[in-house]
């Protein structure tokens, strides 16, 4: 059955890209949130943090991305219910098709959307004073750290798309992510925060993704922040990957 | 005897957790027969099917479906079959025809437009075809979900509780299709908890309760357990389902002459 993984995949991801393209409001909500920090942050509250020499809407959009991509993926966990809950998921397995396309298809999918809405983000942030003067590679190893990132959450969203009873059970996943970045350096240098909020803060993934990725926009030298951005990613994508074909073996069977 | 038979059960069981919902489930169907699975809620009609669509794995027992055995040869199962779930498994979102194409897709047919264009004439859709699926009726979205089993012609189709929630001129519209498939030769397995569903289509009938099938045979056969009919005279009241499809539409045609096959029902 393997054969057909590819082309099983493309055409169930055509499938689930049909769906956003009916309803483009999941793009939007998945950018207006994000959008809706970023404009107080910047135009109210940010006056009143010190981040040294860097303005603070260049401060503030690694984590807003980072932001969207964990509003974005709920959406995720979402279609995927919907699947689960009408009955097509039992169709398409018991269909002869490769039978991880299924899920293989709303992974892809995500990532498009996500990457459609971090685009609208940093349009919205431009528009905002955002400006940066580094180059391809710097942007390419910007745009890598994301999709690995959405790919990780992505697969972490399978879980509950899987497993909820609910449609709210099956969303209210994110709600915990788009927090952790508010405890991180994304708003505020965590050097400011007390003790264990500091020791949170600095040791948790957002803050180092993050960093890397203020770093590769302002052309700084990129430190460990990277790898330690990279090894969270890769770590949470094998983690969520594994528990999620947990959770599908077990529907299937 | 393999050969004519084309679903063969031996001795299925399958538990959730502490409840014991199959305890030995034994049934054949012949190829090219309508043999409807009758039971109460929760009877476990619908983990038969599962199990016979590879949706689910038996604990013991053994299954085979057009000469594939369920557990060791799926993709063979999978090639064979069409399973129509007890909700119709449509997709909201896009429109009749494209739920179509993208089935033919799947099944790696050649020319999916065509096929998809022949059974929305075939089940009366074609009006509806780029309509989203969201705006169809119960019956418009029952009729497609039937119209996306046929896709590919699989010998074996399994229909559960096809007419779940439809209303009567639905209800009839989606039994003069299952019809057309055994006429067809394909073989359809169905499960209902509607006895007169059972009487309309089925060539033969089992019934499951309490995890067996306690009992299975033709129509004629079962009506033989039960002590002769008394001849009784009486007069021929109208049913209510003949009153409703009488006010509600000329699509009714053929309700007729299931409501005199009821009234000679010897109970």
């Amino acid at each position: 059955m393997t054969t057909h993984f590819f082309g099983d995949t493309a055409v169930l991801t055509g499938r689930s890209l049909r769906h956003i393209t009916r309803s483009p409001d999941t793009i939007i909500t998945t950018a207006i949130m994000p959008v809706a920090i970023m404009l107080p942050f910047v135009y109210v509250f940010g006056g009143a943090i010190d981040t040294g020499s860097e303005s603070y809407v260049n401060y503030l959009l690694p984590g807003i991305l980072l932001i969207t991509i964990a509003s974005g993926v709920s959406y995720t966990a979402f279609r995927l219910f919907l699947d689960m809950q009408s009955g097509i998921f039992e169709r398409f397995q018991s269909m002869p098709i490769a039978r991880s396309s299924v899920l293989w298809a709303h992974v892809l999918t995500s990532l498009v959307a996500n990457l459609v809405s971090l685009v609208v983000v940093v349009l919205v942030a431009l528009l905002m004073g955002f400006r940066s003067g580094a180059g391809v590679l710097a942007w390419l190893a910007v745009a890598g750290i994301l999709i690995l990132f959405t790919l990780a959450l992505t697969w972490m969203a399978v879980i509950p798309g899987l497993t909820a009873k609910s449609v709210d059970g099956a969303s209210a996943f994110s709600y915990p992510l788009i927090f952790l970045p508010f405890i991180s350096s994304a708003f505020v240098p965590t050097a400011t925060m007390p003790g264990p909020a500091r020791a949170f803060a600095e040791n948790q993934p957002v803050t180092s993704i993050v960093n890397a990725i203020r770093d590769l926009v302002a052309q700084r030298p990129v430190g460990t922040d990277i790898w330690i951005a990279l090894a969270w990613c890769v770590g949470i994508l094998i983690v969520a990957y594994a528990f999620a074909m947990r959770a599908y073996r077990r529907r299937i069977s | 005897m393999t050969s004519q038979h084309v679903i063969h059960v031996q001795g299925l069981e399958k538990s959730y957790k502490k409840l014991e919902v199959l305890r030995g489930v034994d049934f054949d169907v012949a190829r090219g027969s309508i043999f409807a699975l009758l039971g109460s809620n929760g009877a476990g009609k619908t983990t038969v099917v599962n199990i016979l669509s590879t949706l689910l794995k038996a604990d013991a027992g053994t299954a085979s479906v057009n000469g594939y055995d369920v557990a060791t040869q799926a993709a063979d199962v999978r090639e064979s079959i069409s399973l129509t779930g007890q909700f119709a498994a449509v997709d909201e979102i896009l429109s009749g025809r494209e739920n179509l194409v993208l089935v033919a897709r799947l099944r790696h047919l050649k020319d999916p437009g065509t096929i998809a264009d022949d059974l929305l004439a075939r089940f009366s859709l074609t009006d509806a075809a780029a309509r989203r699926v969201s705006t169809y009726s119960g019956g418009m979205r029952r009729r497609l979900d039937v119209a996306m089993s046929l896709i590919g012609n699989p010998p074996v189709i399994f229909l559960d509780e096809p007419t779940n929630g439809l209303d009567p001129e639905a209800r009839i519209e989606v039994w003069q299709a299952v019809k057309e498939l055994a006429e067809h030769g394909t073989t359809v397995l169905l499960t209902t908890q509607y006895l007169d569903e059972a009487e309309q289509l089925a060539d033969r009938i089992a019934i499951l309760h309490e995890g067996r099938i306690n009992v299975n045979g033709t129509l004629a056969e079962l009506k033989q357990m039960l002590p002769p009919a008394k001849v009784e005279y009486v007069e021929k009241q109208p049913t209510l389902e003949d009153v409703f499809l009488a006010i509600v539409g000329d699509s009714a045609q053929g309700s007729s002459d299931g409501a005199d096959s009821n009234n000679g029902k010897g109970k």
